[in-house]
């Protein structure tokens, strides 16, 4: 059963990949990231029940935390152009 | 009995959720617009993810590793559409648009 769900989050963690690689504009390689980290988050959870290691469930914890804030300091990076101090008024307005 | 049904009840979530976040992986692939693959991304964020962590839960049974899960779970609840809307946010505010959007300018000129 959690091998099911494996192969299944294994064939999506590719699907992400894909579309990281494809996608046109650089909005989709953003959604494309974070539906990755999504996938790697269960997919550790997944892992940690099938080989009974409970300590897995902290990795993918700390994962989604990670995995959160890196998809938001992308996107502040390319709205803003900077990580650090930001402008009052963003450039990229319309 | 009793804990053939949990048994019964966790493979049913875990299964669904499998095939949810399977959907909505080929959704993130298939479909053509950005905004389109945004609501495939949240369908794997909310639907996929809490049924697979119920699953879970309910596989692990009162302990302290069901306390981690649902530490993940509620977090991924809580972050999962944040990320969505922060990525809607800033391709909106980049002009990506819609095929469908209708700005309110537009709205008048047709009207």
């Amino acid at each position: 059963m959690f091998a099911i769900a494996a192969i299944a989050l294994l064939i999506a963690m590719f699907l992400g990949l894909a579309r990281l690689f494809k996608g046109p504009t650089l909005y989709d390689r953003a959604l494309a990231v974070n539906a990755f980290g999504t996938f790697t988050v269960l997919f550790i959870g997944v892992m940690g029940f099938l080989n009974q290691r409970p300590d897995f469930l902290d990795i993918s914890l700390l994962y989604a935390l990670i995995n959160f804030a890196g998809t938001i300091a992308i996107l502040k990076f390319f709205r803003y152009r900077a990580l650090g101090d930001v402008p009052q008024k963003p450039e990229g307005d319309q | 009995m009793q804990a053939m049904i949990i048994e019964a009840l966790s493979w049913i979530f875990i299964i669904s959720g499998a095939i949810f976040l399977l959907i909505g992986a080929i959704g993130i692939i298939r479909f053509p617009d950005f905004w389109s693959r945004l609501h495939a991304l949240s369908v794997c964020d909310s639907a996929g993810m809490i049924l697979l962590v119920l699953g879970m839960m309910l596989q692990a049974g009162l302990s302290f590793i069901t306390i981690k899960l649902a530490i993940i779970g509620v977090f991924l609840f809580i972050t999962g559409p944040t990320a969505t809307h922060a990525v809607a946010n800033a391709a909106f505010m980049s002009g990506n648009r819609p095929k469908s959007y209708k700005d309110d300018k537009q709205e008048e000129e047709n009207a």
